[in-house]
């Protein structure tokens, strides 16, 4: 993976920069000791790391609007940073580069129950979004798995989703309107309580944009009263084919479950050690989640069990109570942790039609006696997004290199299955040279004119989501003239 | 009036166009625009409906009452519920599915389960220059790059002409029950509404105006479902709304049609305005418009307000957070301002798909 190289005009300004930049933010706002920068220097793609030339953590609005206008005014590129839990390296820094973090900018502004809508600064961490409406019984419907640490600075970035977004939709369904600072220190108010934008959609491609078009540092979101009460079941089957059937057919039966998660037997083993939740050691692992009062969740798990019984399931076991419950979704939340206790491993995020799940789980793992690499399977079945994991061994030289080429093999997979390289993660610098795959030169050319018009001059994450080869004249020619 | 039959003719239409070009799919919609008059209704079909995914992709000029047939067959629907507004404009010509999203026309259940834009999945689109654009795909989730499918849903044309488009769709309610409350004034009616969509029933509809055929407001509370979850729920919202009167119970889901394609201003004159506000601040709006009528869709966050000649809405809104779109009528300019460094981004999106200005030429500023 390339990084571009930094631009030796930027790193002879960084004196006079963070001269700048404390005179603008507090003392101890500025990060550039080398020491200190360090901790910026991943996300959790941790495979790659480059210490950033140095760190900002402003307050408010106006002192991103500050910091922004002051790397505007001197050339500087800058990456923004939420909690830095991307999996695509979205936070990724590169040597000439400010990160501009938004973990200080955690308040809650406003919460509104009559309009169901909660306003907060972005370094807000999701879980704490539901947490502060959790009291009236409410809760922010979004729910990644890293959702204890991520803020909805990153998830908005990222246009992040979760396990129940089959039900609920993504962030982008989620988010009401923001508050943004352009790269050149202009601030913007796009959205907010009211429900559709009055012009152009600009909300819906800020979000999902991966920090390109500005920095958004306020956020209105939707927030939903809790359903009744939810209760998952678990199956079990001897082949994900089978397992893949029974999502396609749960789907048309006309239910609607708030989550259809699958698991594969690498990964059940060692989601079961992690979590203790009483797995059934079998080929797929399924958990569905219906919601409602008790006799509405009574009558869909029988509607749902009567689908899963023509599949001859190994094991249909409905969670007794809340503790199974918890621990039936701790197992399936702690996947990536769980894994990670077991072995290295490089999380993919390929999207897939549901109706190709059986054909593209076989290709993998034929794929997988290719490139002599295991691979653990978990992901969110009731919408096509996979989440294959690779295993490899980081300290076995060029198993890392083997992975990378497993992994894009995978990507492509889903590209040609009428799929996606990417349904929650985002790009980053992960996927961003296999763009070309997905789309012709034609088609990112729209998307590039639309950084052209937010950040003119390509100095916001200037080498993500899109290949180097394709952004070169953008990014190259504003550090020469700067 | 030139209706191209496939994407490419339509994309060496617009490369070889010397003046600007009126878009529009079935016409329905009843929008004024200068231009040469261009159609994509001869560009129909659906090309791939799967059930089991949940998702469609068709041409953009394919009538949406072909697409919700074919839905029906498989116990399916457009969850949106797009507005048939031919009534309302006096138009004819048949909806499309292209024209539905370039509008994002999104009914009642906007509330609950998202706008037209949340369900489209996918697009092709020719832009300004007649270059043939693809963004999104066929699948639920989808992080690929930018989303310029939000961007095109609700552009009116005016960045690219749809050609293609993607879309989920649901399982179609296998039983509705509306409460209705009678005789509420709007504060009583939207208080009532943000019980009932603060509730964990999973309200699919909230609307408040003289739906029937007398004066009398009904303020309309709507669950989806299967038939005892139904019952359930709608004898719960009964309980809940007690204190704002008598409630009844109705099965009949046909007074949604008359919400979403704003029946009871059919047949009426005078300027209708669609204000899209923060649903609280419905009631104040009212107050500020004094309109000769009015109706409230999305728990009030939508309003529908026929006025009499000459009165500036925009201007009445005052400090009211939202914006007011001039949908029927003449005399003010269609979409509402956008504070300035906003509009530079839209003018800017604009120069840059459209670099000769000549898709739907000052509709949208």
């Amino acid at each position: 993976m390339d990084m571009p190289t930094p631009d030796p005009l930027v790193l002879a300004k960084k004196d006079q920069l963070v001269a700048a930049l404390q005179g603008v933010l507090p003392v101890e706002a500025v990060i550039h000791d080398t020491h200190e920068t360090r901790a910026y220097e991943c996300d959790a793609l941790t495979a790659y790391k480059c210490p950033p030339m140095l760190a900002v953590l402003p307050s408010t609005t106006e002192e991103v609007s500050a910091v922004l206008k002051i790397c505007h005014d001197m050339g500087v590129p800058v990456v923004p940073r939420g909690s830095g839990t991307s999996l695509a390296g979205g936070a990724l820094p590169t040597a000439d580069c400010v990160i501009l973090g938004v973990a200080r900018m955690n308040a809650v502004l406003d919460t509104d129950y009559d309009n169901r809508t909660i306003r907060v600064q972005t370094g807000r961490t999701n879980l704490s979004v539901s947490g502060a409406v959790e009291e009236e019984s409410f809760f922010y419907a979004p729910d990644p798995s890293s959702q204890l640490a991520c803020a909805i600075a990153g998830n908005i970035a990222m246009n992040s989703g979760g396990a129940h977004c089959l039900k609920y939709g993504v962030t982008t369904n989620n988010l009401m309107g923001v508050t943004m600072v352009l790269m050149d220190g202009t601030i913007v108010e796009i959205g907010g309580a009211h429900l559709d934008a009055p012009g152009l959609d600009l909300l819906g491609v800020i979000c999902g944009s991966e920090g390109q078009l500005g920095v958004v540092t306020e956020a209105t979101l939707r927030i939903l009263h809790k359903p009744e009460g939810a209760r998952p079941i678990l199956m079990g089957f001897d082949s994900s084919e089978v397992a893949g059937a029974c999502v396609s057919d749960i789907i048309r039966s006309g239910i609607l479950p708030v989550a259809i998660e699958f698991m594969d037997r690498p990964c059940i083993r060692a989601c079961e050690a992690f979590a203790g939740a009483g797995y059934p050691d079998c080929e797929a692992l399924l958990i569905v989640e219906v919601e409602g009062s008790p006799d509405e969740i009574t009558w869909q798990l029988a509607r749902i069990t009567e689908i899963a019984e023509r599949h001859n399931p190994v094991e249909l076991r409905e969670a007794k109570d809340a503790d199974e419950a918890g621990r039936i979704w701790l197992g399936r939340k702690s996947a990536f942790g769980a894994m990670g206790q077991i072995n290295d491993y490089m999380c993919l995020d390929g999207t897939i039609p549901v109706s190709s799940l059986p054909y593209v789980l076989r290709r993998i793992s034929e794929m997988s006696e290719e490139f002599g690499l295991g691979v653990a399977n978990v992901f969110h079945a009731g919408d096509g997004n996979m989440h294959p994991l690779i295993l490899f061994d980081a300290n076995k030289p060029g198993d890392l290199e083997i992975c990378e080429a497993f992994g894009a093999e995978i990507l492509k997979l889903c590209v040609e299955a009428g799929g996606c390289l990417t349904g929650e993660h985002g790009v980053g610098v992960e996927k961003r040279d296999l763009m070309l795959h997905q789309y012709t030169a034609d088609d990112l050319e729209a998307q590039l004119m639309v950084k052209d018009v937010f950040d003119p001059n390509w100095l916001l994450n200037p080498a993500k989501v899109f290949p180097l080869s394709v952004t070169e004249g953008r990014r190259l020619h504003p550090a020469t003239a700067a | 009036m030139d209706c191209p039959k496939t994407e490419a003719e339509l994309a060496q239409l617009i490369t070889d166009a010397q003046a600007p070009l009126a878009i529009q799919g079935g016409g329905s919609q009843g929008v004024a625009v200068q231009g040469h008059p261009v159609s994509v209704r001869d560009m129909s079909g659906v090309e791939l409906y799967e059930p089991g995914a949940l998702t469609l992709v068709a041409k953009a000029g394919t009538p949406v009452e072909e697409v919700q047939a074919l839905l029906a067959q498989e116990g399916q629907q457009l969850a949106f519920e797009p507005r048939d507004l031919r009534g309302l404009m006096g138009t004819d010509g048949a909806p499309t599915l292209g024209g539905a999203f370039a509008a994002n026309q999104s009914g009642p259940r906007r509330i609950q389960g998202g706008a037209a834009r949340d369900y489209l999945l996918g697009v092709r689109f020719v832009d300004g220059t007649g270059q043939v654009v693809k963004n999104g795909g066929r699948v639920m989730k989808n992080v690929t790059g930018y989303d310029l499918v939000k961007l095109m849903a609700g552009a009116h044309g005016t960045l690219g002409v749809l050609s293609e488009v993607s879309l989920k769709v649901l399982p179609r309610a296998v039983a509705t029950g509306t409460v209705q409350i009678a005789g509420l004034d709007a504060q009583q009616a939207v208080q009532a509404m943000a019980r009932a969509l603060g509730s964990p029933f999973d309200v699919t509809g909230a609307a408040h105006g003289a739906w029937g055929a007398d004066d009398t407001p009904l303020t309309l509370i709507r669950v989806e479902g299967f038939a005892d979850s139904v019952t359930y729920r709608t004898a719960e919202l009964q309980k809940l709304l007690a204190g704002f009167g008598p409630a009844e119970v109705e099965a009949d889901p046909d007074i949604w049609q008359r919400v979403r394609d704003v029946s009871p201003f059919h047949d009426t004159s005078g300027a209708v305005w669609r204000i899209s506000v923060k649903p609280s601040d419905a009631p104040a709006v009212l107050d500020r418009l004094a309109p000769e009528q009015a109706l409230l869709d999305w728990g009030g966050g939508l309003i529908w307000a026929r006025m009499g000649a000459g009165r500036d809405v925009r201007a009445a809104l005052g400090d009211i957070a939202g914006h007011a779109t001039l949908i029927r009528g003449t005399g003010a300019p269609r979409f509402h301002p956008e504070p300035a460094p906003v509009a530079a981004l839209s003018a800017g999106l604009r120069a840059r798909f459209d670099p000769r200005a000549i898709l739907n030429t000052g509709l949208m500023g």
